[in-house]
């Protein structure tokens, strides 16, 4: 990075200081940007057309003109029952498709009445320990209508049992579920911290999956390789799209190793991002990334088939670029984050409510946001016409520029041994956390811009911000209250048989463990007892503490 | 800075996987001189006081962002108290609304440090809380 920080060296003032009054001329990702791109730098055979191997310009050949985005919020929180009201709200307003947030123990595989869970029951999602709570979930929405995203990882597949299983009691064919599960267990170790089993039965559970859904419910993505956590977390927009493309490959050789056929289960993979504020680099981080991938389906796996070969992604707009300080000013952020993912082809995006940087949305600023994203879809036009920036000069050169970076990295994992080695061993974690560290040193000198944070600041900037959402004090009580009505009134016997059966499958890498933990859901076995039946035969991830 | 030789624990209780923050505040420590001993993720708040105690620590740094501070803080002063160690100062970064600040000062935290916080004047705070 270069050196812009002589201009603004007076620390005892920060709330005076102005940035240089001209664009650092290099890339958050490190890479030195000519003053003007020149035809000569693009070798524009690299390009191709639209909805066409490699396909740099997007894998609709008529981009947007067929079907907009998806429109997806991410909402979820206390009880089951305040969450269904808030999706019908959401659908109310035109929403189309659900997200839903899980509560901590839910996604570590706790029960509301475990200790480690008792103080995060309903905090950051809603609790969903068993089937019944699913159902109240989704009480008077047809899961065979509406496409649902689940952030789910270390008990993904239980999330999903549970999806087919109220399906079941919908009377809706499983064929017609649509939705993702986020799956992705790989970026929990390095940079979120789901993580619940060893790496090896980890990756078993998610080709497990992937299989069965490829099955029984081809609409469905059963995993959604995230890069968002690790660029929230320090990385590059080069490193974000590097690591997650390393965890694609992993997963499609365990997908190989358990028989699956990558040209079918390559059809179904996607990815998801966050999208920053450094506008090009976030655009062309998505040409380049969908080109990249393309190659490496075509030349590592000899993949044929287009669809098997096509990137298809979401995003979220906002995470950690949003701040909380003059909070506001992130609406303006998030609107154009949202040009940058329309402007890279995203399948859905999501945008972050302006308070989102320190509090759950709440009805008016979630509003906000979805209105964001439906102001530039039918006011600003640039869904217009495909890939509008195609062929620019600078666009095209920083997509190769980036590419090559991703490959870089790439590289590097596999020189390492491998993305489970890196893993296992702590050396991509310590990695991101000195990323992490370098970023909030460029925050904290004034290398990196940040207005209302190291610039432009005021002494009353944090006011005006409205209305606070808040918690129901009660909600970790019902939660509680309603799990033990259902240890009382299900049919014990029969969740005992459900789960020693899945106890004998999990002893055997030859099945396939989707139809056993369905068979626990419709049984009322809970989230806590699944993962514990698993971590009997399994063991549990040791976390190498590497600073 | 006095900070070279003080005995840190940073540490993530409850089940919040976010642990950039702490990272980053372990490594900056370190770096300025002080011996800090970072935990992992998922520790409870009793593990978390007898690790405090066994390795003779000068202050705890708890990280969270799952809005369950106000739990977890309490149960930590509980816990060193009841293995006689409340003198072990406790600092908390992470998520914490503004509104929530006085009951941790209250519940016997000696400061709290947001991501909008420099490291350096993190740093300093802490070395201020450690030298009185």
């Amino acid at each position: 990075m270069s050196s812009t920080t002589e201009s603004h060296t007076d620390q005892d003032e920060p709330a005076e200081r102005t940035p240089p009054n001209k664009p650092n001329p290099v890339t958050p990702s490190g890479i030195e940007v000519p003053v003007v791109a020149t035809p000569d730098m693009v070798d524009f055979a690299n390009v191709g057309e639209p909805g066409q191997y490699p396909f740099t310009r997007g894998i609709f050949e008529n981009g947007f003109r067929g079907r907009l985005w998806t429109i997806r919020q991410y909402s979820g929180f206390g009880t089951a029952e305040e969450s269904n009201e808030r999706y019908r709200f959401l659908l109310d307003q035109g929403q189309t498709g659900l997200s839903v947030a899980l509560d901590l123990p839910t996604q570590c595989g706790y029960d509301p009445i475990d200790p480690m869970a008792r103080a995060e029951v309903g905090k950051v999602g809603v609790s969903l320990s068993n089937l019944a709570e699913v159902e109240l979930l989704f009480d008077g929405i047809d899961v065979g209508s509406i496409s649902t995203s689940f952030t789910i990882n270390g008990t993904a597949s239980i999330s999903y049992a549970m999806y087919c299983a109220v399906a079941d009691k919908q009377g809706v064919p499983r064929e017609k579920l649509t939705g993702t599960i986020q799956n992705d267990i790989l970026k929990e170790y390095v940079a979120r911290g789901t993580w619940i089993f060893p790496v090896k039965p980890s990756m078993r559970l998610i080709a497990d999956t992937i299989l069965f859904s490829n099955q029984q419910t081809p609409r469905f993505n059963a995993i959604s390789i995230a890069g968002a956590h690790v660029r929230d977390a320090g990385c590059t927009a080069v490193e974000e799209m590097g690591y997650t493309l390393a965890n694609g490959l992993a997963y499609t050789d365990e997908l190989i190793r358990r028989g699956g056929d990558v040209e079918k289960f390559a059809r179904r993979l996607s990815f998801f991002f966050y999208v920053h504020m450094d506008f090009f680099e976030e655009i062309c981080k998505f040409r380049a990334g969908r080109r990249l991938w393309a190659k490496l389906m075509k030349e590592r796996y000899g993949v044929e088939d287009p669809k098997a070969q096509m990137f298809r992604f979401g995003v979220v707009c906002g995470g950690s670029s949003l701040i909380g300080s003059q909070p506001h000013n992130n609406i303006v952020r998030v609107g154009t984050e949202t040009m940058a993912a329309v402007l890279g082809g995203a399948q859905s995006i999501f945008t972050c409510a302006f308070d989102e940087a320190f509090q759950i949305p709440t009805e008016h600023s979630a509003e906000i946001a979805l209105r964001t994203q439906q102001i530039i879809a039918h006011e600003s036009g640039i869904a217009r016409t495909v890939d509008p920036l195609g062929g620019s000069y600078y666009v095209e050169w920083l997509t190769d520029q980036m590419e090559a970076g991703m490959m870089q990295v790439i590289d590097e994992i596999e020189q390492y041994g491998g993305v489970e080695k890196a893993v296992e061993d702590g050396w991509l974690q310590m990695k991101i956390a000195q990323r992490a560290s370098e970023r909030k040193r460029a925050a904290d000198t004034g290398e990196t811009v940040i207005v209302g944070q190291n610039y432009y600041r005021r002494d009353d900037q944090n006011e005006g911000i409205g209305e606070v959402f808040k918690l129901d004090p009660q909600a970790t009580a019902k939660v509680v209250e309603k799990y033990e009505r259902v240890l009382d009134t299900r049919d014990s016997a029969a969740a005992e048989r459900s789960l020693a059966a899945l106890e004998k499958a999990a002893a055997d890498d030859g099945e396939n463990l989707m139809p056993y933990l369905i068979d626990c859901c419709h049984a009322y076995a809970t989230v806590g007892e699944m993962i514990a039946t698993l971590k009997g035969q399994w063991g549990e991830f040791e976390e190498p503490v590497r600073l | 800075m006095s900070l070279k030789g003080k005995r840190i624990l940073i540490a993530k209780p409850g089940l919040d996987g976010h642990d950039v923050g702490a990272k980053i505040i372990a490594l900056a420590l370190r770096d300025a001189g002080a011996d800090v001993i970072y935990t992992g993720l998922r520790k409870s708040p009793d593990y978390i006081a007898r690790v405090a105690v066994d390795e003779d620590v000068d202050a705890v740094g708890l990280s969270m962002l799952s809005g369950s501070h106000k739990e977890i803080v309490a149960d930590t002063v509980q816990c060193l108290e009841a293995l006689d160690a409340a003198d072990i100062k406790i600092f908390v970064g992470g998520t914490i609304p503004t509104d929530d600040h006085a009951g941790l000062i209250a519940a016997g935290v000696c400061g709290i440090y947001t991501a909008e916080m420099t490291i350096d004047d993190v740093l300093a705070a802490i070395d201020k809380e450690l030298a009185a």
